[in-house]
């Protein structure tokens, strides 16, 4: 298409109308003398209707609109990992270098560095046949993630020149027969998914070392879940436990409408944090988009859809990601603010009717899939609503729900409590739970799922319980009800609960999940035991081994502990009388 | 040569909407001279080569068709100095202590700039305000924006106030200012603020701007800006560290709502906009600290929440950006309960980088924590009380209930000048926690509850 200019005719915002131009929708067009980066979202008549990711003070009519003849798209190849971008991939470092502490406007930086050289190693040769996703050659990006430059998922053909060396990723490294020259570095389009083979079913579970998921509402590798939660119930902590803790190659953080702080905390504390598994910082497999509430409202837009096209690059790899987005509802406020300025018929709440449709789009783009090339990747997407003033039958909440499998129910009860994770246990549920029973009874244990319904049903009990007591008080209760009331606790108190900020406790391995759980089930059939042959409560419920079980969980070589206190607990239950 | 236009077309509510223009820059500075002379200023909403509408901030009154339009091709500006520190100026700026107007060293646009993510420090530096609901269980960090959450005839503003007045880092002497916006707030009130600030001499480095309520509500929508522009200027080109008040955020949202449906767009929530969440997040997020700069923003707005309905758009959009609240509670002011900050809504979402060893105290997470699981405990067992009577509880229960109302008492309970160290407040806390067995205290580790409960440091 030939690349022309139009003219500016009118500037409300962040919105703004110009004249005279041939772009199509979503093509990338800069705005006025300092061209702003925005992009084509309506065509009305001969004006076409642009969102501007920057803020437009200044910009008169009559300025001139450049065409630019593509859509907005993500910069895909070696030097995304460790990546701190706005939400249209911009470098945030680099744009410090390029304008200062404050981000101001027109500046164009490259996602990723074009200058920089990297080894490239082909694994194909003249001669051979690749096809669409086909892995031609590798780069090693990380010291421990292995990049591999890919067919174009749209390129088919035969290798006529292939190099090796150091080349940038703009350089030619394979020529095809057609004549086609191929770079390393990748432009694909933010809003279009990018292709794969078969999406597989959830049979894996991810692993996230947090007992109330792992041990309760486990999510599946390339499987959805929604953390809602009003303000102040501790999800974006939750959300950074899963981030740091999850066992998944890459992590992509989406801060979308996020607070400037907390994003300042994750950028200085992802550096700094160490994988357990390989010892090496965890940046190094991180990728990370920090749109902030108070950066442009349109790259908020974008942001949600330049995290999940890095994430899909990274999948049709091989590798297993997963994207974190906080929060899809300052995602859905975007959405809104720009409909409302474009004077859509507003649908519910004044969201646009669109909303369920994006929504699932966004969420789609998740899966465990068999890429183009036949290996196997995935996304996992962890998305956060923020309902406003905690109503969960708002559209956002609502739509979320309707898509995602797995619901963390975040409950501002606990947090006043300081019940971390604040996970509602009655609220919460896993739609990928019998999917991944098989999984769990081969490889962790056989009674897994057994002594998981078994605490679901003490924990049921116990709220049923809990409202006869708000009645008539707990000493109202008969013994072996009290007992139970006193389990539960122990279930809520030693085995949910888990400090995000106890450098053993924060992260718990399926065996110890299993075990400490199992602990205070044995204890739970010892109380009953001892109830039985006439022991009073008060009696059972002051055994020290109780009190000690409390604390095995922070214990990191928690086995010979757990070990001592199961024996104490079987010596003072044989003495009871 | 800006040119004068007598084109104006419609004037509605507080917008002009002018015809036949020049190109106008979006969001430019507008000057308008009424027929006798008076020359009021206002910005470009919305652009176009028809017609501009601009928003008048010192209201639409006395103009007409007659009056003339003068686009300045310049953003709004804030002459900024260090002679501004001890100045009262009005709501859009202007001098309002009968003092000369500012002479500029620079000028900076009011819009604010986002500070990148990338170049903000993570505030982390403990600020000691000397009230135990605060500093023990909702601690204060420098560079934050903790807003007040109140609700009419509820004492928000003495809260406020004791922090201004007590604020401090541990061990360091740093210079220090305060930045203060009143929007919509009464004389009375403005009053009692400058009075205190006269009183405890904190009016020579406070900058403090008034818009009150009989002043134009579209003045309100400049007047954080130019707070905060001002808050910048001090911290980052003064090394200051300022601590800027905003009351009433509420007024504030208000005039937002005044000027979405004059300009008649599609209402949010409420009838509220919908871009008031970005604007909220952009006045908010001028808080903070930048890498390589000793200065820091800290905010604290004050907002009353109508009804005192926390669900209510201004709070629960607040609440999404600001980093935590401090709830204050009617129930505790009806108890004669001073300050009345209830620590179970309440939340700091920074006390954990500034507490702890080094900061403040080893054991001060695990007591806070434990203060709070008890407290909470103790309040949700008053509703049972009130239906079975005390005899029913059970002897743990009896215990956690008397702690709830020892804390309210000797915890929450403070005088108006009582300024506590956190020393203090987390003794005051290991005393309350001493009446409950030790084998309840299962938030402190063993090695805590060695070393700090009274029990065994009296044994010492």
């Amino acid at each position: 298409m030939e690349v022309g200019t139009g003219k500016v005719h009118r500037v409300a915002g962040p919105v703004v109308q110009a004249t005279g131009l041939k772009s199509h929708m979503y093509d990338l067009v800069l705005v006025g003398e300092e061209g702003l980066m925005s992009e084509v979202i309506g065509i009305s008549g001969d004006k076409h209707v642009i969102q501007v990711y920057e803020d437009t003070a200044g910009v008169k009519p009559g300025e001139p609109v450049k065409e630019t003849g593509a859509p907005l798209v993500a910069q895909l190849g070696p030097g995304i990992l460790t990546s701190i971008y706005d939400g249209i991939q911009r470098p945030l470092p680099q744009l410090i270098e390029a304008s200062g502490n404050f981000i101001s406007r027109g500046l164009f930086v490259d996602g990723i560095d074009h200058k920089k050289k990297w080894e490239f190693t082909p694994v194909v040769k003249k001669g051979d046949k690749v096809e669409p996703g086909q892995t031609i050659g590798t780069v090693q990006e990380q010291l421990l993630i292995k990049h591999k430059i890919m067919m174009p998922p749209d390129k088919r053909g035969t290798i006529k020149e292939i190099h090796s060396g150091n080349f940038t990723v703009e350089d030619t490294i394979c020529v095809l027969e057609d004549g086609t020259e191929l770079p390393m570095i990748q432009y694909w389009p933010v809003r279009k998914a990018r292709p794969s083979r078969i999406k597989q079913a959830p049979t894996i579970p991810l692993r996230t070392g947090q007992r109330v998921i792992d041990g309760f509402f486990s999510l599946a590798k390339g499987g959805t879940a929604a953390i809602p939660g009003g303000f102040g119930t501790g999800k974006t902590v939750m959300q950074q436990t899963l981030s740091k803790w999850s066992d998944v190659d890459i992590v992509v953080y989406v801060g979308c409408g996020e607070r400037g702080n907390e994003m300042a905390d994750l950028l200085h504390e992802f550096p700094e944090l160490v994988d357990p598994r390989t010892d090496r910082p965890l940046m190094e497999r991180s990728i990370v988009f920090a749109n902030t509430s108070n950066m442009p409202v349109a790259a908020r837009e974008a942001s949600i859809y330049t995290g999940i096209t890095t994430a899909e690059y990274y999948r049709d790899m091989g590798y297993d990601v997963m994207l974190t987005a906080d929060s899809t509802s300052r995602w859905a406020e975007a959405m809104r603010e720009l409909s409302s300025r474009l004077e859509e018929m507003p649908g519910e709440e004044g969201y646009p009717a669109y909303l369920g449709a994006r929504l699932a789009d966004f969420y789609e783009r998740s899966g465990r899939v068999t890429t183009l090339e036949g290996t196997e990747g995935s996304i996992s997407i962890v998305g956060a609503v923020s309902p406003p003033g905690g109503d969960f039958t708002e559209p956002v909440t609502q739509n979320t729900l309707r898509i995602t499998k797995v619901f963390w129910a975040l409950d501002s009860k606990l947090t006043q409590r300081r019940h971390f994770p604040s996970i509602n246990w009655l609220d919460s549920y896993s739609l990928y739970d019998l999917a991944l029973e098989p999984w769990f009874m081969e490889n962790v244990s056989p009674d897994w799922n057994k002594n998981k319904r078994r605490a679901m049903e003490i924990l049921q009990e116990n709220a049923e319980l809990e409202e006869i007591v708000m009645l008539v008080g707990s000493d109202a209760l008969p013994e072996d009800q009290q007992l139970t009331l006193e389990v539960a606790r122990m279930i809520i108190n030693f085995w949910l609960a888990q400090s995000a900020f106890h450098p053993v406790d924060t992260f718990c391995p399926y065996k110890k999940q299993f075990d400490l759980l199992k602990a205070i089930l044995e204890f739970r059939d010892r109380a009953f035991d001892a109830l039985a042959r006439g022991v009073p409560t008060d009696v059972i419920l002051g055994t020290p081994s109780k009190d000690a079980l409390a604390k095995v969980r922070l214990v990191e070589d928690y086995e010979p502990e757990l070990a001592r206190v199961a024996a104490q607990m079987e010596s003072e239950f044989k003495t009871m009388s | 040569m800006t040119k004068e236009y007598k084109t104006i077309n419609e004037i509605k509510g507080p917008l002009l909407f002018v015809e036949k223009t020049e190109p106008v820059g979006f969001s430019e500075l507008v000057e308008i001279r009424t027929e006798k002379g008076e020359v009021k200023r206002g910005q470009v909403l919305d652009t176009s080569n028809e017609v501009v509408v601009v928003q008048v901030f010192e209201g639409t009154g006395g103009l007409g068709k007659e009056s003339s339009v003068k686009f300045t091709g310049d953003v709004i500006k804030m002459p900024l100095s260090p002679d501004i520190i001890g100045r009262v100026l009005s709501g859009s700026g202007q001098p309002k202590d009968g003092g000369p107007p500012i002479v500029p060293d620079v000028e900076r646009e009011i819009a604010g700039a986002a500070i990148n993510p990338a170049a903000r420090e993570k505030p982390r530096a403990f600020i000691q305000t000397g009230i135990s609901t605060i500093d023990g269980t909702n601690t204060l960090v420098r560079g934050q924006k903790l807003p007040i959450f109140s609700g009419a005839g509820l004492p928000h503003n003495d809260v406020a106030l004791q922090i201004a007045r007590q604020a401090k880092a541990l061990g360091e002497a740093e210079s220090f200012a305060v930045v203060f916006c009143a929007m919509g707030i009464t004389n009375e009130e403005a009053q009692h603020f400058m009075a205190d600030f006269e009183r405890t001499g904190a009016l020579e480095r406070a900058v403090i701007f008034l818009n009150l309520a009989d002043d134009p509500a579209v003045e309100r929508l400049l007047t954080p800006r130019l707070g905060l522009t001002t808050a910048e200027y001090l911290a980052f080109d003064l090394d200051m560290h300022v601590l800027v008040i905003y009351t009433d955020m509420t007024n504030y949202c208000e005039a937002m709502r005044q000027m979405g449906a004059a300009r008649e767009e599609v209402p949010g929530r409420r009838g509220y906009p919908g871009y008031m969440y970005t604007d909220l997040a952009i006045q908010y997020e001028r808080a903070g600290i930048i890498t390589g700069k000793k200065g820091s923003i800290t905010q604290f707005p004050i907002l009353t929440m109508p009804g005192d309905d926390i669900t209510h758009p201004i709070p629960d959009l607040s609440g999404y950006i600001t980093e935590g609240q401090l709830i204050v509670s009617r129930e505790l002011h009806r108890k004669g309960i001073y300050p009345p900050i209830d620590i179970r809504p309440s939340l700091s979402r920074l006390m954990n980088s500034g507490i702890g060893a080094g900061h403040t105290r080893e054991d001060h997470r695990a007591v806070s924590d434990q203060l709070y699981a008890y407290y909470a405990e103790g309040c949700d067992l008053r509703g049972l009380v009130a239906i079975v009577g005390k005899e029913a509880l059970s002897e743990r229960d009896r215990l956690v209930l008397e702690f709830a109302d020892a804390f309210e008492q000797k915890f929450v309970n403070q005088g108006r000048d009582e300024d506590r160290s956190i020393f203090d407040t987390l003794d005051i806390g290991w005393n309350l926690l001493q009446a409950l067995p030790e084998t309840m205290l299962t938030r402190i580790d063993d090695h805590l509850i060695k070393k700090y409960h009274p029990r065994y440091r009296k044994k010492e």
